[in-house]
This record gives C-alpha cells, structure tokens and sequence, in this order.
C-alpha cells in the first residue's frame, strides 16, 4: 500500500487540512513509511478474535436526564476568535 | 530543601521551619534561574503560585495539615488549569485560557497543594522527545544535548533538575514513563479509568491516562492518592473505592514473583541498559523476590497497532480544533471550509498532522476493516498475553526504553524510528494495565536507565511497594544532575 499525491491530497481534505505541493510531497513519504510499518499487522492471523475497543469490560453509566452544567456562555465566549450578540461568527454559509 | 520528598516538606511546612510562600518563592527563583537553559516551563505566574502559596498558609493557620497543604508541584500543560495559558505544546492553543479545571487540577487545588507552572510536553502529548513542543524542546538536565523523552518532558526534567518537587504527567503510550526513565525519575501510569481524563485535553481517549512524576515511589504513591477517583464527568472514570495508595510501601518483598518476558530481553536492548537492568534485578532476589521467565508473544505488534489506533483516536478528538469556538484561526481565509483548513494547517506541527492524515486514512472507507478493526483485535491479543503472564507471576518487570537519552535530532528525521523508542512502554496502554518506571543505574554517557515494572489491572499499591522496597535498598532514585544551583 502506497499513496500518490492526489491519494494524500484526498486524506487531507477529509481531514480539512491544507497542504501545499511541497508539503503534499514530503508528507506522502512519510505516510508511506508509516504505512509499510502498519502493514505487519495484517499477516497477523485474527479468525475469532473480538475487536477490543476499550481497556475494561464496563458497560456504559446512564445519568438522570437534568441539568448538572451552570450557564458560562460568557466564559466560554470570551476565548473565541470571533463572537456577536452571543453567537459564534464564521463565514457566510448560505446565500 | 529542593532535595526533600513530599512528606518532608509537608513536615517542615507543620513545624514552621517553612512556609508555603517560602517554599514556593525558592522553586520559583529556581526556575527563573534554571529554566532559560532546559525550556521545562512554558508558562509560569509568580503572583497567582504565591496566591496559592498564601491561602495554603492560611488554611495551615487555621489548623488544616493535609499531607500535600503547601506543597508546590507544577503540571503538565495538557491539563486545563483556570486562568492560566493551557497550550498542549501547540501554537493551535497558543493563547488559549482554560475556563475550567482539570479533575486533576482540582483535586490538588483542594489539597491545598501550590501550582508552580505548566510544564512543556510534545505537541499534543505525540512524540518520545519533546522535539515536536511548538515551544521548542526541553533539555535533558543529565546533559543538555539529550532529549528528556517524552511527551512529559518538561515534567520530566522539571523534576530532575529540581525545579519542583513533582509534576503531573500523561501517558499515552509510554509518555509518562520513557520520560521518567530518561530523566532519571519514578513516574506511574496508573490503570486506565482510575485517573480521571476531565480536562487533561485529548489524543486517544482510550490509552490516554495521568499520573504522577516524582522524585520517589513514596512521592507517587501521596500523589496519586490525591489524583486516582471516581468522576463522573468522565465516561470511562471507573466506579471504585477510593484507595490509599501508600498503605503497602513498607511491606516486605519475600515472595515476590517477578515476570521477565523473553520478548523484553532480547535483540534491541542497548547492552548498557541490559547491565542496570540485570543488576536492579540481582537487587530484587536480595530481597527476597524470585524471577521466572514469561511470554509476551505479541508484544512485538504493539508498536504498529498502536499507530493505527492512536491515530484513529487522534484524528477524531482533534477534530474540535476548527477555529470556531477556541484556539488559532487563521487570518485570511475564503469560505467556512478554506478557513477550517488554514486554520488547522498553522495551528497544528508536522508531527499531529502526520498523525492526523494516518488517522483518518485507516478509518477512510474501504480501510476501517483493513486497517483498525484489525489493530482492535491484535490489541485484545497482546492483552490476553498478559492475562496469561500474571497466572505465574505478580508484576512483571523490564527495560523501560531501550537505550539512555539520544542526541537531539537523531531520531528526529524518521518518524518510525521515533515511534520504536517506546517498543516496551506501548503495550501496557493496549492492555489497560498500570505501569512504571523507577531510576535504577547509568549507562553510557552516565546518562540515567530506568527499570519498568508493569502489574495487573489496579495493583498500584503493589507497584509502589515493589518500588519502594528498591528505593529503600538502592540510592539510585537520589541521584542528581549537576546544572548549577
């Protein structure tokens, strides 16, 4: 398994990371040797072995459905890069 | 002073020769003095540590005498600490003010304990050498052109150079204990879930656990009794009585079956580390434990699952860094997706890009199968192999890293040789299990080895005592690197 150029570029935009050409090139042989690493692991016979997830066999606590967190909008907001009236501000994303 | 275990200060702070403000004030003019040479802080606040210092001081006055009242530690800048610049070692969180704290921060912050800084770390807790810190990297105390490991070695050679008496830590995949072997320290990964990850900021949330960085085990085990319990505001913090974590220091070693995989002791051990490691082991039958040899047989796939399983986890948690709600976003950007794109590109280092791009690539479609599925059921076989080692042993012990701390840059270059500088530490956090490392001789260069010792889901007690026991029969733990006072 190797990645061509376009492959990385694709792996990036999933990842909404921008990569220039030359990054793009450096970075593609680096995954690759990682790749060749990884790539042991599937001459590795696993018929019947159940994926494990997670370290601990617990199941999954529910807690009562009220509201614990107090109202810190303004904290929170203040460590934004942009905010108005209390909302987040991005860039336009309908016409 | 600066030499003195956790018990001693806290004796010292309760007989008046010292004050909480006092004791602050001298690791902080330490620090001023020594950390232009060894980057281990990033962030230090003279008036909120003394702050601290003085409410500790207050609470003594008032007849409180917690076993960490006063004491100054400084903690690894992954855990959110209010008020202070909480940067995971990146520029993506360069400017970023936690608005809360840590479970961890604030079990201390009710002991009363004293914050002396942030310490520095590999960017996003990735890497075994503090060269990926968007703060550049932290020299090794033992020698200044040597990394401290990592990706807590800002903890690490704080510790060492005795910039402050303990520091919080994470480990991933060996972060807490490479280091600690490196640097010449006892620092314990505890079992997973017994540490609560609430604000102890995300890479895989299922490896991912803290723990303590100190001088002794007796230090670690004061520590984690302040850090180990219950939280419900992390989904996998595990439901158990709290425990004190110092009450088996001083049992007796007789009887004590230690487990040597083969795997651990083959090709690949530097011979320098192999003679410490004989030796620590040659102390322990004085003691009166025996050693049988053990098998790990998969322990050699742990490396590349864990770089498919991190990654995997990594490239999801890090998903939430989009400019939006907090930290770096570009300055120029065209629609919502360019400006998630740019912001990510300069906000995050090579190192958590590559990482980011494996992570999703294995879980890309067409790939999930291939890729992690495959690495999840590899890791409940390297986890079975140690359900199978302990029917015949109580802990198992071993190199913690491979060889003594490497020259910067040489590793640097090739990221897979890199990953390889954690081949002993990586399977414990597959398996969940508790792990340490304690200070046992100097190989080449008198550069610091460090001994690892690995038990069964929740036997931290146990550990400590077995490191502690070491500890009381060697002075290996007391050594220190001459870096001026």
């Amino acid at each position: 398994m190797s990645l061509n150029p376009e492959e990385v570029r694709r792996i990036a935009r999933l990842a909404r990371l921008e990569l220039s050409d030359e990054e793009t090139g450096r970075t593609g042989d680096q995954l690759n040797g990682i790749l060749a690493f990884i790539e042991q692991l599937q001459a590795v016979d696993t018929a019947g072995v159940a994926p494990m997830a997670h370290a601990m066999d617990v199941v999954q606590r529910l807690r009562v459905d009220a509201v614990t967190e107090p109202d810190r909008r303004e904290a929170f907001q203040a460590i934004a890069p942009e905010t108005e009236a209390g909302l987040y501000l991005v860039p336009k994303v309908i016409e | 002073m600066i030499e003195s275990g956790l018990t001693q200060l806290s004796a010292a702070m309760a007989a008046k020769q010292v004050s909480a403000v006092e004791l602050a004030t001298l690791f902080l003019d330490r620090i001023e003095r020594l950390n232009p040479t060894l980057n281990a802080f990033i962030t230090t606040d003279r008036d909120r540590t003394l702050a601290m210092a003085r409410a500790a001081d207050e609470r003594r006055a008032k007849g409180e005498a917690g076993a960490l009242l006063g004491v100054p530690l400084a903690h690894k800048d992954i855990f959110c600490t209010e008020g202070w610049p909480t940067t995971c070692g990146s520029k993506m969180l360069a400017n970023f003010v936690s608005p809360y704290d840590a479970h961890v921060v604030s079990q201390f912050k009710a002991a009363g304990a004293v914050t002396l800084g942030k310490l520095n770390m590999d960017e996003f807790a990735m890497g075994s050498s503090n060269e990926t810190s968007h703060f550049g990297p932290v020299k090794n105390p033992w020698n200044t052109n040597c990394v401290p490991g990592g990706s807590s070695g800002g903890s690490a050679a704080a510790v060492a150079a005795r910039l402050t008496p303990a520091a919080t830590g994470t480990d991933t995949g060996g972060s807490i204990r490479q280091p600690a072997a490196l640097c010449g320290l006892t620092g314990l990964k505890p079992t997973y879930g017994v540490v609560s990850r609430y604000g102890m900021i995300a890479f895989a949330s299922s490896l991912d656990q803290g723990g303590p960085m100190a001088k002794s085990a007796e230090d670690c085990a004061l520590l984690l009794s302040a850090m180990a319990g219950f939280d419900e505001r992390d989904s996998t913090s595990l439901q158990r009585e709290s425990e004190d974590y110092s009450r088996d220091l001083m049992k007796p070693l007789a009887g004590l079956r230690i487990g040597l995989p083969k795997e651990f002791f083959g090709a690949g051990m530097d011979d320098d580390v192999r003679a410490a490691i004989d030796a620590a082991l040659d102390q322990y039958r004085k003691l009166g434990a025996t050693t049988v040899e053990v098998s790990l047989p998969n322990s050699g796939l742990s490396v590349p699952a864990y770089y498919v399983i991190a990654p995997a986890e990594a490239s999801s948690n890090l998903s939430r860094f989009d400019g939006v709600r907090y930290g770096h976003r570009a300055a120029e950007y065209g629609d919502l997706a360019d400006m998630y794109c740019k912001s990510r590109a300069e906000g995050f280092g090579a190192e958590v890009k590559r990482r980011i791009l494996i992570g999703t690539y294995v879980l890309s479609h067409g790939y999930y199968d291939a890729y992690y599925l495959q690495a999840q059921k590899i890791r409940r076989l390297i986890a079975t192999d140690f359900q199978e080692a302990y029917k015949v042993c109580d802990v198992i012990m071993g190199p913690t890293s491979p060889s003594v701390a490497f020259p910067f840059g040489a590793k640097s270059a090739d990221p897979v040789q890199m990953y390889l500088a954690d081949i002993y530490t990586i399977a414990v956090n597959l398996a969940g299990l508790p792990g340490m490392s304690i200070p046992c001789g100097f190989g080449a260069g008198n550069m610091p080895v460090g001994l690892q010792v690995i038990g069964p889901w929740f036997a931290e007690a146990k550990m400590l005592n077995v490191a502690h026991q070491y500890q009381q029969a060697t002075d290996w733990h007391r050594r220190c690197p001459d870096i001026g006072a």
